[in-house]
């Protein structure tokens, strides 16, 4: 009995093992290797630093990779802000079938690749395009209005994207939280801010902490919303990437800046855990 | 004296349900007032309005006198204690107890002092830096009222609080509740679709029936004094029969049920020929083994033993009569009867005084 118990356990357990293994364990000791070597001539290379140091010193590259960084922060923060609402409403005030409905609704522009939805954002936005018709028409430009290529219509791109992985954790912490608890709070004279603050917010932390992971990361790798919608000076790091493994061809140093990149989601994602004071386990447990 | 809490008329419609409907009641200070009534009778409408989460569709809400109904949930001077209690599981005890007071701007010190106040008062000092989850279902029960009455409310309002605890347990927090009301003497508003909490610790007790009061009073009035059918089957067991009155005498009537159970009866306004429902406790029957020791009693039957029903000191015997007709008389349990088995022959009595009767249709 015991036997076939760890049996059992063992082929459980093979399809976890072969995936981490060959598609993320392997393919990454593969890269690290590649990162740490320097091409000395056709086929001959050495063991060395230099592509990080290139990536360290060289301003652009510094300079693509903290920017990444800090509008992925903030495109998170964004999609917090505007992902709380709308997931409380669908939670606690919304009842049966309104419920359903306005979850469907968060979920049908998933139903499209990601391309296509950007290039519906890319028929709104052009110059040509609805909003910019719609505000000549209304008189409120005179001339058409070009609202692609910068940095506010990329966040907007990717707040859009990122919405759904911020609302679901949130409508099911949410969902979690006995409406009495709510009710309390007011009946022992808690005004709606208060309320909010004391008693929602802290019980919805694992949900805002699980999501605000999920959307950063989604941000941070995002290759698509930057390229389509971002303008010339809105580089971003994975277009970085792109470029030394495909268009330079240098594998050397786009391993280079993968590696920068996962650390720099690993260390963002750690300190945004230290700093709400909760574990990994405690989030996605 | 004025009431403390005074409810006038009050109605409250949800589309074309009428869940309240014209309810009055006031409850005096310090007094323990419970409403009773089977789920979804619209007890829980009527505490919903008093605590402000609901607005009545009419009537008005008088807290000392002021009314209330402009003012929300968190300005009343009610409080209430959710019947999952709803403490907050992101805080520790101390915070739960302090919440009130956070909010109404006081100072940690004196928080701190309130609060270590409050925990001595429920019998749990030290318990402050715990977690709610730490607590124990009795202890999680003492903690919400602590919760509500360091603020200091008119009125408490408890929505079934002791629904979710064990029957032991249940027993015990009874005697608790009514020994915390005494001493914090402030006036709690008790809702329950248990008749013995709401006996056991009220001193008035409103039962309430498809959106209405059928009958405000002490236990005693309700138990012993019904004012209608409802009442007189909801408190308590009863057998009941339906029948016709054959004559009237005062006060009391004669009648015969359906099945031709002749007896005599208690009930006002009863015209001869009217039919009438008639209700019995089995308590009020007394059981015995010869007719002589029941000469005292207006209503005589013999019959024999068809089940006994141990539960106990609620312990219950049916008895089936020449007619056919099976009643329930509880078997007292002083050791006269503890050798009564399946098919004995037995007396039961009892007197035109137990024996409740209404009119019916």
């Amino acid at each position: 009995m015991r036997s076939q118990s760890r049996i059992a356990f063992y082929l459980l357990l093979t399809p976890l093992v072969l995936w981490l293994g060959l598609l993320i364990v392997i393919p990454h000791i593969d890269m690290l290797l590649i990162s740490l070597r320097e091409r000395i001539s056709f086929g001959v290379y050495d063991r060395s630093l230099l592509q990080y140091e290139k990536a360290l010193t060289e301003p652009l590259y510094l300079r693509t990779f903290a920017r990444t960084a800090v509008m992925s922060i903030l495109a998170t923060a964004i999609t917090l802000i505007i992902a709380f609402p709308v997931a409380y409403y669908i939670a606690k005030m919304a009842k049966g079938r309104l419920q359903q409905v306005l979850f469907l609704l968060c979920l049908i522009p998933f139903y499209v690749s990601e391309l296509v939805r950007t290039f519906g954002w890319m028929i709104l936005l052009r110059e040509t395009g609805i909003v910019s018709n719609l505000l000549q028409w209304t008189g409120l430009a005179d001339q058409p209005v070009e609202l692609l290529y910068t940095d506010a219509t990329m966040m907007v791109g990717l707040v859009y994207t990122s919405m759904l992985f911020m609302v679901v954790p949130l409508v099911t912490t949410l969902e979690s939280l006995d409406d009495s608890v709510i009710e309390a709070g007011y009946d022992l004279g808690g005004n709606g801010f208060s309320v909010l603050r004391e008693i929602i917010i802290p019980h919805a932390m694992p949900g805002i902490v699980s999501g605000c992971i999920v959307v950063f990361m989604l941000s941070l790798g995002n290759y698509l919303t930057p390229t389509m919608l971002g303008g010339k000076d809105s580089l971003w790091f994975t277009e970085m990437i792109y470029n030394q493994f495909i268009v330079r061809s240098n594998w050397e140093l786009g391993a280079a800046f993968g590696f920068m990149l996962l650390v720099l989601s690993s260390v963002i994602v750690w300190g945004m855990l230290a700093l709400t004071g909760r574990t990994l386990k405690e989030t996605m447990g | 004296m004025t009431p403390d809490l005074e409810c006038v008329g009050l109605v409250k419609r949800f589309g074309d349900t009428t869940a309240v409907d014209n309810v009055s009641f006031s409850v005096p200070p310090g007094s323990f007032f419970s409403i009773l009534g089977p789920s979804g009778c619209g007890k829980t409408t009527i505490m919903r309005m008093i605590a402000g989460f609901l607005d009545p569709t009419s009537g008005d809400i008088r807290i000392k006198g002021g009314s209330v109904l402009d003012t929300p949930p968190n300005k009343r001077p009610v409080n209430m204690v959710f019947q999952h209690l709803a403490l907050f599981p992101m805080m520790t005890i101390a915070e739960n107890i302090g919440y009130g007071l956070r909010r109404r701007g006081m100072g940690k010190a004196e928080i701190a002092r309130k609060v270590d106040e409050a925990l001595d008062r429920i019998g749990l000092p030290g318990i402050g830096a715990r977690k709610v989850d730490e607590l124990s279902g009795g202890q999680k029960q003492r903690v919400a009222i602590a919760r509500c009455m360091v603020l200091e409310p008119d009125v408490l309002l408890l929505d079934e609080p002791l629904g979710a605890l064990d029957l032991k347990l249940r027993e015990h927090m009874k005697v608790e509740l009514k020994a915390l009301q005494a001493a914090f003497d402030t006036t709690f508003v008790y809702i329950t679709h248990d008749q013995s909490e709401a006996l056991v610790m009220s001193d008035q007790i409103a039962v309430m029936n498809a959106g209405r009061f059928e009958q405000v009073g002490t236990g005693q009035d309700l138990y012993y004094r019904p004012d209608t059918p409802f009442v007189a089957g909801f408190i308590g067991e009863s057998n009941r029969w339906k029948g016709r009155i054959e004559a009237v005498d005062g006060g009391q009537v004669q009648l015969r049920t359906e099945s031709g159970l002749a007896m005599r009866a208690t009930g006002a306004g009863l015209a001869q020929g009217a039919r009438a429902e008639i209700f019995v406790r089995p308590e009020s029957i007394r059981l015995a083994s010869s007719e002589d020791a029941l000469s005292g009693f207006d209503n005589r039957l013999q019959g024999t033993v068809t089940s006994l029903l141990f539960n106990g000191a609620a312990s219950r015997v049916l008895v089936e009569d020449d007619v056919g007709e099976t009643l329930e008389v509880t078997l007292p349990q002083s050791g006269e009867f503890s050798a009564l088995k399946r098919g004995d022959a037995v007396h039961i009595g009892w007197g035109a005084g137990q024996a409740t009767c209404f009119g019916a249709g």
